[in-house]
């Protein structure tokens, strides 16, 4: 490891997501192989050629005192549960505030506000919308609420790049720390998009998956019957820490957070490049970034997210820059994709990877596909050896977004 | 009829206490929404608006940032 440079670490993590309300019981359902997905129920389901999603496994009305929960878009309601999880988790860092950060984000932001407000607007008239509809619908509104529960004066950042989101956000966190301008950085990313105008206009993007007989079935990544993605909701969000900040509290410390890896495929709106030129680019600036090689790297939680075009492609850009060592999972077969917030819990599953040597399945591989010759975690989770090792989690996002992210075990 | 200060007094503590979360019966005459109860000025809208629907009496912008306390918004309902 080297010492010129700062280290940081992770010292906290929360979640809300389709397995659990928190992290322990997220993590427990994903090494148990249990899926979070389910019919959907609304009334509008009719409307939609896609009639199953994950949702939340516990609503944020359960959690957020009523008052506080009504001036939140549901994304937002996400991104304060997780956030304040983390914090916790953390041990509620004693940091001045000035020297404390947030960085989270969402792929589309409060998009069920805009419309439900734009429903009250033409049937009632503005004088009825909340005065809260602007800070709801924002998609920053996640970051300037958390900074506000914990202080965070140091700068407040929401990061935008569709499905790479929450692992940008957390990129962010890593370079703030290191070049100085914060000590302890809340990232993550989060997501409510599960809303009949989303699933019509991504089923016209032809991107889900329509196994409306099987919805349990129906994320499988890498499987040679995958029919596109598997919406889910929620938030993943880590405390970030400089090491000399963690180590002179004495904070329990999961993983150092050692690295990212940025690049743009500059080549289709929502298609991958079918070369998998970005992945590999920034597959290799993330191992210059970390300071790691290919070797080093023990597993892989794959972006993989039951797409035709995606799933194969990220396979053999492991294959090529990293090789076909790691065990890779796709932990969407159970949590659905996301989105926004599909880096920041799928940073956490990577994390905790580390921490309990064990990394959980991808269900739903029954037949893999062509072409995907990498080592792909199925049935029962994979031991990981012992030692110092490294993982890292893959978020690509539409509009060429690529990003990894770096965690090394403590 | 016109409802009584007691009536507005608990529609405006049931409305305070659905909006902000503050116990309605910490809502009195003679508090300051901004100093004695932490309110802001979006919130103040809120109430405004349910206070409408509530007594049927309609508070214009002009009139709001005038109402300081309470008892001032108790005193324009029943005017």
């Amino acid at each position: 490891m080297s010492t010129d440079r700062v280290r940081v670490v992770v010292t906290g993590l929360g979640a809300t997501t389709p397995l659990g309300g928190d992290v322990d019981s997220t993590w427990s359902a994903l090494l148990a192989g249990r899926s979070g997905i389910a019919p959907l129920t609304e009334d509008w389901v009719d409307s939609v050629p896609v009639k199953f999603a994950g949702r939340v496994a516990v609503e944020p009305g359960e959690v957020l005192p009523r008052p506080e929960a009504r001036r939140l878009d549901r994304a937002e309601q996400f991104g304060l549960i997780a956030a304040r999880q983390a914090w916790k988790d953390a041990g509620s860092p004693k940091v001045a505030s000035d020297r404390l950060g947030v960085v989270v984000g969402s792929g589309i932001g409060g998009i069920t506000t805009i419309l439900d407000a734009y429903d009250t607007f033409k049937e009632k008239g503005w004088q009825r919308l909340s005065p809260f509809t602007v800070p709801m619908l924002m998609p920053n509104g996640s970051a300037g609420w958390i900074g506000i529960d914990i202080g965070a004066t140091a700068g407040v950042h929401a990061t935008v790049s569709a499905c790479a989101t929450g692992a940008e956000s957390i990129g962010y966190a890593i370079e703030m720390i290191r070049t100085g301008r914060a000590d302890v950085v809340v990232a993550g990313g989060t997501e409510a998009a599960i809303h009949p105008l989303n699933i019509g206009s991504f089923a016209a993007m032809r991107a889900m998956s329509t196994r409306n007989d099987e919805p349990l079935r129906a994320s499988r990544p890498w499987d040679r019957e995958r029919d596109g993605f598997v919406l889910g909701e929620g938030a993943g969000i880590i405390v970030l820490e400089s090491e000399e900040h963690a180590l002179a509290r004495g904070a329990r410390v999961y993983a150092e957070a050692a690295g990212v890896g940025y690049s743009a495929d500059a080549h289709h709106i929502a298609q991958p490049d079918p070369t998998g030129t970005g992945i590999m680019s920034a597959t290799r600036k993330l191992l210059e970034n970390a300071r790691l090689t290919g070797q080093d790297i023990k597993h892989v939680n794959a972006h993989a997210t039951s797409t035709p075009a995606g799933d194969v492609v990220e396979a053999q850009a492991i294959a090529e820059i990293i090789g076909d060592h790691p065990a890779v999972t796709a932990t969407k077969s159970m949590t659905g994709h996301l989105l926004g917030g599909a880096g920041g819990i799928e940073s956490i599953f990577t994390i905790l990877a580390l921490r309990d040597r064990i990394v959980p399945p991808t269900v739903n591989v029954d037949d893999l596909d062509d072409g995907v010759e990498v080592d792909i975690v199925r049935g029962e989770p994979r031991k990981l050896p012992g030692g110092q090792i490294a993982a890292i989690n893959n978020s690509f996002g539409f509009g060429g977004h690529n990003v990894a992210v770096a965690f090394v075990s403590v | 009829m016109a409802a009584t200060e007691q009536d507005i007094l608990a529609g405006l503590g049931k409305i305070i206490n659905e909006i902000t979360g503050i116990p309605a019966t910490e809502v009195t005459p003679e508090k300051n929404f901004v100093d004695d109860l932490d309110i802001d000025s979006l919130s103040m809208v809120e109430i405004a608006v349910a206070a409408q629907d509530e007594f049927g009496v309609e508070i214009p912008d002009d009139q709001l940032k005038h109402l300081k306390t309470v008892k001032d918004v108790i005193s324009f309902i029943q005017n």
